[in-house]
């Protein structure tokens, strides 16, 4: 292949053989980053799980203190910012920079708007007297220490959700960034391909969240 | 550098100077230097606790270190040990500078990542040290709940979070390993013809990124409740501080084999190098390999089994835990018939071999006995404990990186080391170390419980027995660090493949140049082809 030779893409780091293997590289180094983040959010389900199958029954009630309605605008929230990821995946295969930055704000128009709503949420929390700690206060009475396990459990597993959403919408500016100047090609877009791959992983953590915390004691009332 | 030199051929280690030039190096074998040198500095600092401690322990009496001094000193003996030394020096020290070597690629898959890695590494450690000079940590490595959450009044915060950012390094190196040894493999290098010591490493990555990350969980977990007042393992609360140590025993025990697995691969480079053979049954040593890592993950609650758990999960982890034992004999009798006719070079990577060989059997069938269930109940928390785990993590673990360190010092340095200070220090910290653990199975075996800083008088003949030879151990870690150092300006030019070793690091020059090899080699041979009939003509 004596053109190969000649033929360097700028993105082409010094390496690897050529843009496949760097792609290749790439999708398997997020693909194995991803396992490590289902077995770091994976400590939380289960310590989650020991103390709902001890502790259900104040679970549903406290479950029963978070706002469902606002859960569930997020939760659609997030499944439509998955689309625009997906989409803008899709015009960056097809080299479509209008449609990739137009796609990429859009996704990040639906993260910044899921973490203002979450943020009202934890505000009532605080208002209601819900954060754990000593001002933690829970009515009926005889279910408050298994509550504040549960809000514990709420506040890291939805806290870290949340941190992941804020790096996942630093990655998006950085990615957007890189569309606007023109590195992202029909050639080279697994960038934005991994990126993608990160943005639905959240998405599904928070698919997972929802039922979980929102929706346990919805049966039982 | 006044040394004349008439014609300098560009290294990685000469073609820049500045010290910016080594901050942002992306090259894999300047990276390794890098944890070397933070690695040989927490060594040195973990050998200061343990230096304290042997000495407090050769009277009876409290008279050097008060309980809560002693306390606070093996817990930061261990955390610097473990997290710091154990977990990096083979994999990150080693592997770093040998392992694209190994396989005939340029770099890591991530060169910014591993660079980014060393940082997060270092920033971890400084978060202990600054614990350490804050007045460390007193709860022992365990971390244990409640006492960790509530209890103690030492640093648990700022030592959590070092340990916490350190873990993300080892996720990290687990991650660029993994993928530098599925994609970056040279045209020919088959899974087959991976030299042992790369199976060793992938299946330790597969370890740091399967069990790091729960750790990590964990102790965030951990710092929350003790910073910000969260109930997670509170029992007053109704939470279960058994639960902490089943989720920290999930990591922590694979983490026993994130420190010796790699070891283990370097002892397979150099026994075939220095007995001139193939490794005997090498698909058999190379899935011993992953079969430690996928039973390592099921063994945990071996640590619990005087916490209260229930009988038949007690019975099961038992039993797994006797079946670990399995891959690693297997390792051992292939290494022993690998010896087997061979022409032995007794040289000085090859008495580490020795030396590890030696103390790690001990250190495995003492396993056996712990894992036994009756038994275990009276071991427990004894010394018995102690010597069991540094006879694997110490007898084992570090004489594998000091065989690794010699047998790759040439190709690192590009320079040889005195060879005959090599052995004597071989010796020493062979002879050294089980003086030293030697007596502690017995002691453990009379019932003296560790981590206590006075002890029944009829105990201190064997302890005494032990302090002196944790005199001779740190004779034997010192003289090392002299040589070594010494040979960096004075050792002999070293050649590209002083040992007349085969493996693609050693077709390269010592030290090799920045990107590795002048052109990717094509490998059409196996790992271990070593012309057995040659021999005396390597002894040059």
């Amino acid at each position: 292949m004596p053109e190969a030779v000649h033929h360097h893409h700028p993105a082409l780091a010094h390496h690897f053989d050529d843009l496949e293997q760097q792609k290749e590289a790439a999708t398997l180094g997020m693909w194995v980053f991803l396992v490590t983040e289902v077995l770091f959010f994976g400590g939380l389900f289960l310590v989650y799980t020991v103390y709902r199958a001890w502790y259900s029954e104040a679970f549903a009630v406290a479950s029963h203190e978070l706002d469902v309605t606002l859960g569930t605008i997020n939760t659609a929230v997030l499944i439509t910012s998955s689309l625009t990821m997906a989409l803008a995946v899709h015009a960056a295969q097809l080299g479509q920079r209008r449609l990739v930055i137009i796609f990429l704000v859009a996704t990040m128009a639906l993260g910044a708007a899921f973490l203002g709503i979450k943020s009202i949420e934890y505000y009532h929390k605080f208002t209601e007297h819900h954060v754990p700690g000593p001002s933690f206060a829970f009515e009926p009475h005889e279910y408050a220490r298994h509550a504040q396990i549960f809000f514990s459990l709420y506040f890291i597993m939805t806290g870290l959700h949340a941190l992941h959403m804020v790096i996942g919408l630093g990655i998006m500016t950085w990615m957007l960034w890189w569309a606007w100047r023109g590195t992202i090609t029909a050639e080279y877009y697994s960038p934005i391909e991994v990126s993608g791959l990160y943005w639905h992983f959240v998405d599904i953590v928070w698919i997972f969240l929802f039922p979980l915390l929102y929706l346990i004691g919805r049966h039982v009332h | 550098m006044e040394t004349m030199v008439v014609e300098k051929p560009v290294t990685y280690i000469n073609h820049a100077h500045t010290v910016s030039s080594w901050q942002l190096t992306k090259d894999h074998k300047r990276i390794g230097i890098l944890y070397l040198i933070v690695v040989s500095t927490a060594f040195a600092l973990g050998g200061i606790f343990a230096t304290l401690i042997r000495m407090e322990l050769t009277t009876p009496a409290g008279d050097l270190l008060s309980a809560d001094v002693y306390n606070r000193m093996f817990t930061m003996h261990g955390v610097t040990m473990v997290f710091f030394v154990l977990v990096p020096a083979v994999p990150a020290v080693l592997g770093n500078f040998v392992m694209p070597l190994m396989i005939g690629a340029r770099d890591v898959a991530f060169p910014r990542l591993n660079l980014l890695s060393w940082y997060v590494f270092t920033v971890g450690f400084l978060f202990t040290i600054a614990s350490m000079v804050l007045g460390g940590v007193d709860t022992g490595w365990t971390f244990y709940t409640p006492y960790s959450s509530q209890g103690s009044e030492s640093n648990v915060l700022i030592t959590g979070i070092g340990v916490f950012i350190t873990g993300f390094s080892s996720i990290l190196t687990g991650l660029n390993f993994m993928v530098t040894i599925h994609r970056m493999r040279a045209p020919g290098m088959t899974w087959f013809r991976l030299p042992l010591f790369i199976w060793a490493l992938y299946s330790t990555s597969l370890v740091m990124v399967l069990g790091t990350p729960v750790i990590a969980i964990t102790l965030l977990m951990l710092v929350l409740e003790r910073g910000l007042h969260l109930g997670i393992f509170d029992p007053r609360l109704g939470g279960d501080p058994v639960l902490f140590q089943h989720l920290f025993w999930f990591y922590s025990h694979p983490a026993v084999y994130i420190m010796i697995l790699p070891p283990m691969g370097v002892i397979s480079e150099v026994i075939a190098c220095f007995s001139r053979k193939n490794v005997f049954g090498y698909s058999f040593v190379a899935f011993s390999s992953l079969a430690i890592a996928v039973f390592g993950f099921l063994v945990w609650a071996h640590h619990l089994f005087v916490a209260g758990i229930s009988p038949y999960s007690a019975l099961i982890f038992s039993f797994l835990s006797f079946a670990v034992a399995i891959p690693s004999a297997v390792k051992t009798f292939n290494w022993t018939a690998t010896l087997y006719k061979g022409a032995i070079w007794w040289k000085t990577p090859m008495m580490f071999v020795f030396g590890f060989l030696g103390l790690f059997l001990v250190g495995g069938l003492t396993g056996v006995f712990l894992a036994s269930l009756g038994l275990d109940i009276h071991l427990t928390d004894t010394y018995f404990v102690v010597a069991h785990f540094h006879y694997i993590m110490v007898g084992g673990a570090i004489m594998g990186y000091f065989a690794g360190l010699h047998y790759w010092w040439p190709k690192m340095t590009g320079r040889m080391y005195n060879d005959t200070l090599g052995k004597l220090a071989a010796l020493l910290i062979f002879v050294g170390f089980n003086l030293t653990f030697g007596p502690q199975f017995i002691l453990g075996y009379l019932g003296m419980p560790r981590r206590y800083h006075v002890y029944p008088p009829e105990f201190q003949v064997l302890n005494v027995l032990s302090s002196a030879g944790a005199s001779i151990l740190g004779v034997g870690y010192l003289i090392p660090m002299v040589y070594l150092m010494w040979s960096l300006r004075y050792g002999r030019i070293a050649g590209s493949n002083p040992w007349g070793a085969v493996g693609l690091e050693w077709t390269t020059s010592s030290p090799p140049p920045t990107e590795n090899f002048a052109e990717t080699p094509i490998v059409t041979w196996d790992p271990y082809e070593y012309p057995a009939a040659d021999v005396e003509g390597h002894v040059a």
